[in-house]
């Protein structure tokens, strides 16, 4: 999608204004990132005065009524409305954070919307993801395990050892994290980001999974994994209150006592 | 207009539209097959709204008290209030255990019970020995079964290479001369290319559409797209009258409290702090079913005893159950009642309302997945090269209303079913009839059409009167006056679409072009809803008439069939209900008096 790809240097410009209509009070101003990829002109910020006695409590709850009321071409993705899907993440009040758990009140003046950092845009609040998909499926997210499972019944694994698995399955693949990460801004192209690690140390950490070994072989690189400096900003944003951080410091120190 | 459209061609043994459970589910299956499958979705596969489930999926495993398949069924009869078809139901509760088992095989984080079995919940509605006391069904991964399950479906599709197409919206069926389904036209958001997928089978998988009404606990993406596509191919939908109603609706958000907070103890009181359930089911209490507990909500509400200053909510009660059990077993609605109603759980009760949440009915199928197109001499009649899974389908297994936990269950059991049929009935990589493409015009006409629409009335107000419409009107309770006023105003709005009018004319991320083509959708559910409401002249399972407060086995023991017409007016007519078991391992559970 490098079409789609911002140059360097643009600036976003001013946009347009959508004033509140006549006779709302309670107003809140919302600056919101726009990109045309028809036009593919400069991006802008648009400004909406919403009308906050007439619309639910959470920035996504705004966006809809934008969308609805005011400007029905503000692109953004949506589906849960409650924090599951991961869907809703944006740039909200320079913080990366999902939309629709984020509430309005929480946040002083003007509430400014953009996509999330470092990712090509595909219009507006679109972000194009191939590369944080991609990194997912290159860690082989899934379970390894050459004993074969019992036919009738489950594999038996102790409520200790499925705790290990608690903070890191919950994972919504948002990818406020990693786009959070400055490590990620400047090497996306190589280190795989903390939303990734996070994954990749799940599978790790599993103990029905038999494939510990190979797995720390796939991250043990100095770009997929030791561009982390730990400067935590994953950890600190994360809507879903996961600690990649932390994930990633557990993948060291396997790798340390393995040499 | 369309001829300057050019459209990239694909030609695939199978085409999947749909990657919940269900979709993902039947696209493992056919790719693992052998059989080359495409699977389209307007959402990133883990976005679907499957991600959303949490209590559980049902399954007599046995594994916190004894239990047994065959209760499994009479508990879902019985929710179904015998409108489910019993052959359908039998395969399913049968095929649960191994479902389960399969499911943690692949890697689902199941929470555990202390010997290291996967734990099960008590959730409403399912009982031992033939409803004799509530009994741990419920296979649960905290209270996010769903994320644990949706994710790991698709962590395996990863695996096996299933060739997806991300953020695809399927505009229509390919529909040949013939009355065969060829496959399905859609559009790519990211560079806004048309795309035609001919199949030897189409799968849909679209889910269900509670966006039809105001109050909801589904996803933005839950507008029966599916079902707006078989309408539009001339197919009909069957028990749309039956909509769920979950008892435990975030007041005011939508926002789902699962069942399963009442599985591991919770309860519901109204104004004067009473435990109003044991009242209205003496033996199964707050965990009856859900119409049951829905109607009691609202009866307590309208008889003055709702809590609040409008005297119109319920309160859920956790805070005996303490922070451990909370923390540990109920981790995501904690969260949620303290994002979207400002709770503390521990501390305080969560206001909750009845709140759309399942759609029983949809487009019918066999217990194959495959499609049907009924006729006068053959009520289960199949439409070539078309078939349905998950909420989008109706099979029927839940019948009336549905059991929770079954809805997972369905997804997995005729995921499964459908590949298993796929592959039964077709040969990879077959010759397939060369298909014109007139047959695609209808398709490339509709989203011209609203591509170019200029009318008068924008999208969200189309939607808004149709959602108000529905949450008046087609609500807990009926009547004949309510349903008549829903329907001479569906009917109304349902026309007032053509002077539809959008302002995005772009063909990359056009969303919204994308939710004006989800109201379409959206607004043939309403009408086959209403319609096939008002001529319900009884009360059975969800559908409670107050003017035919009995169910009638009589005359109404009976699936409806509506068809939407291209004029937006709507045919009714009734195929039997399966008064037949799929073995003989189990006797049919004859219809009886229903109570908990
Ligand atoms: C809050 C909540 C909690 C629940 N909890 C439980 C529970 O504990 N147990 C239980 O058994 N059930 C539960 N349910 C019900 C259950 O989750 C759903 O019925 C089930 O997940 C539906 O799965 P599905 O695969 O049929 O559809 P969905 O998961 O809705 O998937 C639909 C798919 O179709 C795609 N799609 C739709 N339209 C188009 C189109 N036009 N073009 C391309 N793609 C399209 C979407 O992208 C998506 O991938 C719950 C439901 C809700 C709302
Ligand atoms: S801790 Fe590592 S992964 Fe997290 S933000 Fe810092 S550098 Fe990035
Ligand atoms: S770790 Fe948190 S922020 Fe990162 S992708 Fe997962 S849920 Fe989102
Ligand atoms: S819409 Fe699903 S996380 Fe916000």
């Amino acid at each position: 999608m490098v079409e789609f790809m911002l140059p360097k240097d643009a600036r976003p410009t001013k946009g347009k204004t959508h004033p509140a209509p006549v006779g709302a009070t309670n107003l809140r101003t919302f600056k919101i990132y726009r990109f045309d990829p028809d036009t593919g002109e400069n991006p802008r910020i648009d400004t909406f005065q919403v009308d906050i006695d007439t619309c639910g409590p959470m920035v996504l709850d705004a966006l809809v009524k934008i969308k609805d009321e005011m400007d029905s071409t503000l692109t953004f993705r949506r589906s849960c409305r409650e924090g599951v899907c991961g869907s809703c993440a944006f740039n909200i009040d320079g913080t990366n954070t999902i939309a629709c758990t984020k509430p309005i009140a929480s946040i002083s003046g003007d509430i400014k919307v953009y996509p999330l950092p470092h990712m090509p845009v595909i219009k507006d609040l679109v972000p194009d993801l191939s590369v944080p998909y991609a990194q997912y499926a290159s860690i082989e997210p899934w379970l390894k395990s050459d004993t074969p499972p019992p036919t009738t019944a489950e594999r038996l694994q102790s409520t200790d050892e499925r705790a290990e698995l608690d903070g890191m399955w919950e994972c919504i693949l948002c990818f406020c994290c990693q786009t959070s990460c400055p490590s990620y801004w400047w090497n996306g192209d190589r280190y795989l980001g903390p939303a990734i690690l996070l994954q990749a140390y799940r599978w790790i950490a599993d103990s029905r999974d038999e494939a510990a070994g190979e797995r720390l072989d796939n991250v043990d690189d100095p770009f997929r994994l030791y561009r982390c400096h730990t400067i935590m900003n994953c950890t600190n944003t994360c809507p879903k209150s996961l600690n990649p951080g932390k994930a990633i410091a557990e993948i060291k120190t396997l790798l340390i006592k393995r040499r | 207009m369309s001829e300057a459209i050019p459209i990239t061609e694909h030609i695939y043994d199978c085409v999947v539209i749909g990657a919940g459970g269900a979709g993902l589910r039947a696209s493992l299956g056919m790719t693992h097959a052998g059989l080359k499958t495409a699977c389209i979705t307007k959402v990133f596969p883990t976005r679907s709204h499957t991600v959303a489930a949490q209590g559980g999926i049902g399954a007599a495993l046995g594994n916190m008290a004894d239990d047994n398949w065959k209760w499994h069924m009479y508990d879902t009869v019985k929710g179904s209030d015998w409108l489910g078809d019993q052959d359908a139901i039998e395969y399913m509760c049968k095929n649960a255990i191994p479902a389960v088992h399969e499911l943690e095989h692949l890697g689902v984080p199941f929470s555990r019970n202390p010997e290291g079995k996967i734990y099960q919940r008590p959730f409403g509605g399912h009982m031992r020995d033939f409803g004799e006391a509530p009994v741990p069904r419920a296979c649960a991964a905290a209270d996010r079964t769903g994320h644990a399950i949706l994710h790991t479906l698709y962590q395996q599709s990863l695996k096996h290479d299933v060739e997806f197409f991300v953020e695809f919206i399927a505009i229509d069926l390919i529909m040949d001369e013939e009355g065969e389904c060829r496959g399905v036209v859609a559009w790519n958001l990211e560079d806004g290319s048309i795309h035609r997928f001919q199949a030897q089978r189409t799968v849909l998988a679209t889910g269900g559409y509670g966006r039809a009404w105001f109050s909801c606990t589904s996803a933005h993406t839950c507008t029966g797209d599916g079902h707006g596509m078989v309408a539009r191919a001339g197919l009909p939908l069957q028990d749309m009258e039956f909509v769920q109603f979950h008892p435990t609706g975030i007041y005011g958000a939508g926002v789902l409290i699962t069942e399963g907070a009442r599985g591991e103890g919770g309860y519901l009181t109204n104004a004067s702090g009473e435990r109003f359930m044991e009242r209205y089911a003496p033996t199964a209490k707050d965990l009856a079913s859900r119409d049951v507990v829905s109607r009691a909500m609202t009866m307590e509400i309208r008889e003055g005893r709702g809590i609040g200053s409008g005297g119109d909510h319920i309160h859920l009660h956790l805070e005996h159950l303490g922070h451990d059990l909370l923390a540990e077993r109920l981790p995501g609605i904690s969260e949620s009642a303290k994002v979207f109603a400002g709770v503390n759980v521990t501390e305080e009760p969560i206001p909750v309302i009845p709140t759309v949440h399942y759609n029983m009915g949809g487009i019918p199928t066999n217990i194959y997945g495959e499609v049907l197109r009924p006729t006068e001499k053959d009520p289960d009649n199949v439409c070539p090269g078309l078939m349905a899974i998950g909420e989008a389908a109706c099979v029927s297994v839940h019948g009336a209303n549905r059991l929770g936990t079954n809805s997972l269950l369905d997804i997995v059991v005729f995921g499964r079913a459908a590949a298993l049929r796929a592959r039964a009935t077709i040969t990879p990589g077959a010759d397939q009839k060369p298909i014109s493409n007139d047959l695609l015009e209808p398709a490339l006409t509709r989203l011209e059409r609203l591509r170019n629409a200029s009318g008068a009335k924008p999208t969200a107000v189309i939607r808004d009167e149709m959602q108000q419409t529905m949450h008046r009107d087609a609500a807990v309770f009926r009547t004949k006056e309510s349903l008549s006023e829903g329907q001479t105003s569906i009917d109304a709005i349902a026309k007032s679409a053509s002077d539809i009018g959008i302002n995005d004319r772009s063909m990359i991320w056009n969303s919204d072009l994308v939710e004006a083509l989800e109201l379409e959708n959206l607004l043939d559910c309403a009408q086959a809803t209403v319609h096939s409401a008002l001529a319900r002249q009884e009360s059975r399972g969800a559908h409670a008439r107050e003017d035919f407060p009995d169910r009638d086995d009589e005359t109404w023991m009976k699936h409806t069939i509506a068809w939407v017409d291209a004029d937006k007016s709507i045919k009714l007519d009734y195929r039997p209900v399966h008064t037949w078991t799929l073995t003989d391992e189990v006797e049919y559970v004859v219809p009886k008096a229903r109570v908990y």
